[in-house]
């Protein structure tokens, strides 16, 4: 799998280059500003591009704007963009096109090698990573709400593993629960929330994070 | 039906008149209140104002001055259309017993004040010609009237001669002219009562001096409550993290396991240290507001809230930083209050800039009841929006709906050009 990444500090760059070459990533680019990285993207065609949200000149979010240029330049392009924060703001100018292939991570989930791997595989899919906390802040701004209210506390769970972007398989390992128990807890939150049932998980959680308001 | 709709016609035809002279009317009312005030003091304070003016020694003569012409302000802005501001100095702070001013620092606060001066040039002239010009159109009436009626000759009051006709042109013109000649008191008053220039620059130098000592204290008491929380925070967990780290490396040989699980343990505490400095960063420069400016800081705020907020902002370019900083937390700060007290489903937000004027508007359908008076969190924003000579009115009747707008005068600049 071939990787692209945009992130400006040299320590980081470096770093994530060889954690993604460590789990066997092939990393193609590491460059450290937006003109280099939309050239990397279409000079190596990656399956993947990882991008800090603040790169130069002005270290705003830049990162996000090249990202989204990126996928108009690649249409469908995997990226995963990375912030020292998150905002509900940002995460939904990702999803604005509505075809997947989206992450968008706090920078401290890098530390936990495993699932930042594994994030950075199912994007390059064209599944999405959300953020927990995204996630958790669309749930807290639906609380109030009737049908998310009215869901189980097992339910929520599942809801936010799913708005995680994260399979079946996946929700079951995490929360020590057999597949086939996932898959009857998403069926009972689609029914109740009014939502085409769909096998296919990345159609699934755009249509999970539509229906919080992401 | 055609009775009521003439009645109706008459109504509306005689709507136009009967306010003029209902207008006419108070201002006669409101004249001769003014005339006989100005005859009170020239009865009742010239003494005192003269005693005053030469030795100053009645304790209490100030104030009672300041009272008479404070009441003649207000009067002014009410009845005759002309707001007079207050040109006095502010009172001292005292160095007497409970921080109460001193008798010596209040005479000195009021006969050191030049619009003590003024006060007493008005206390002198105003029964002269404040009294004319108040009673004038009153005068008028009653000397055209008693002209009219009385036979000729018979009292020197009688001056129209005796002729009906002159007699009511008299009245009819005092009449007309009252609000002109109400008018007239109104600016006359503001001539020696209103501020001086150099009076209005010194109230601008306190104001100023005051919001700049009050920015100043914010900033030092911000930055004691950062350093506070980096060194009870992200500070302490480092070094935990360090000792952590240490004690793993020790035991990586004897006890590989309980290495592992010290290095669990190091990692979830850089996590919750990276995540206090979060919120820190948060507290401090909220990074969407330095990455996007107001109206993307204020929309990703309202996606945040429990409860549905709809932003309608629109700005051309963007503020200067410590403006959109102090707009920005002023609406953090409002809506927050919407969340916890107004029991609202819903708020509103307008963020909008004309003629000079950064102008935010938060509005929700909660019970109302909010008092500016009470409760730190308006007069916070007061305080801080000061600094700006940003003002805030509150409206919130008890059933709400709570309005709070925040005007601060500022320029944009043109937004800032993107590559992308």
């Amino acid at each position: 799998m071939r990787v692209v990444i945009a992130e400006d500090l040299f320590l980081l760059r470096d770093g994530l280059a060889r954690m993604l070459e460590a789990h066997g990533l092939e990393v193609t680019a590491a460059v450290d500003n937006p003109d280099d990285l939309l050239a990397a993207v279409a000079s190596s065609a990656p399956d993947v591009a990882v991008i800090d949200v603040r790169l130069p000149p002005t270290f705003t979010d830049e990162g996000l704007r090249a990202a989204l240029a990126a996928r108009r330049k690649v249409p469908g392009l995997p990226v995963l963009v990375l912030s020292q924060y998150v905002e509900q703001l940002y995460a939904r100018e990702l999803l604005a096109d509505g075809s997947g292939g989206i992450g968008y991570l706090l920078k401290d989930r890098v530390l936990d090698s495993a699932q930042f791997i594994d994030a950075v595989r199912r994007v390059a899919a064209g599944g999405t990573a959300m953020d927990p906390e995204v996630v958790a802040r669309l749930l807290a701004r639906n609380q109030g709400e009737g049908t998310v209210a009215a869901l189980s506390g097992r339910e929520r769970e599942v809801l936010a593993l799913m708005a995680e972007g994260r399979s079946n398989a996946a929700i079951g390992a995490r929360l020590v629960i057999t597949e086939r128990a996932v898959a009857k807890h998403t069926a009972s939150i689609f029914l109740r929330l009014g939502l085409q049932p769909s096998e296919d998980d990345n159609r699934r959680v755009l249509a999970v994070l539509a229906y919080l308001g992401a | 039906m055609d009775r009521q709709t003439a009645s109706r016609d008459r109504v509306r035809w005689l709507d136009l008149p009967v306010a003029w002279v209902r207008g006419r009317l108070t201002a006669c009312g409101h004249g001769v209140v003014l005339a006989g005030l100005a005859i009170a003091e020239a009865v009742f304070m010239h003494p005192v104002g003269l005693v005053l003016a030469c030795l100053v020694p009645i304790p209490g003569a100030g104030p009672v001055v300041r009272y008479l012409t404070e009441l003649t302000r207000r009067l002014c802005g009410e009845w005759c259309g002309v707001p007079i501001a207050s040109p006095y100095r502010p009172e001292p702070a005292g160095d007497g017993e409970y921080g109460i001013p001193t008798w010596r620092q209040q005479r000195q606060w009021i006969t050191a004040d030049p619009a003590t001066w003024r006060d007493l040039a008005w206390l002198v002239l105003n029964p002269m010609i404040g009294t004319v010009l108040a009673g004038a159109s009153v005068a008028a009436i009653v000397f055209g009237i008693f002209g009219m009626t009385l036979p000729h000759g018979s009292t020197p009051l009688a001056g129209a001669g005796g002729q009906p006709f002159f007699g009511i042109l008299v009245a009819v013109a005092g009449f007309g002219a009252a609000p002109w000649l109400l008018r007239g008191y109104g600016e006359f008053a503001r001539s020696l009562l209103g501020p001086t220039r150099q009076a209005a620059l010194e109230q601008r130098v306190s104001h100023l001096a005051q919001t700049r000592s009050d920015t100043i204290d914010a900033g030092a008491a911000e930055v004691r409550r950062i350093e506070r929380d980096l060194h009870d925070g992200a500070q302490a967990r480092l070094v935990a993290m360090g000792m952590t780290l240490d004690a793993a490396g020790q035991l990586i040989e004897s006890n590989p396991a309980a290495a592992h699980a010290l290095l669990a343990e190091a990692r979830d505490s850089s996590v919750k240290a990276l995540a206090e400095l979060r919120g820190l960063v948060r507290g401090i420069h909220p990074p969407v507001l330095a990455d996007r400016g107001l109206a993307d800081a204020v929309r990703a705020l309202a996606l945040d809230m429990p409860l549905r907020v709809e932003c309608a902002c629109e700005l051309p370019g963007r503020a200067p930083a410590p403006v959109e900083s102090a707009a920005f937390f002023a609406v953090s700060e409002l809506l927050a209050n919407v969340s916890k007290h107004a029991q609202a489903d819903r708020a509103w937000i307008d963020v909008r800039h004309d003629r000079g004027v950064l102008r935010v508007g938060v509005t929700d359908d909660g019970r109302g009841g909010a008092d500016p008076a009470r409760g730190t969190g308006l007069s916070g924003i007061e305080r801080r929006l000061a600094a700006f000579d940003g003002v805030v009115a509150v409206s919130s009747p008890p059933g709400g709906p709570t309005v709070v707008n925040l005007e601060i005068p500022c320029a944009l600049s043109s937004p800032k050009t993107s590559s992308c």
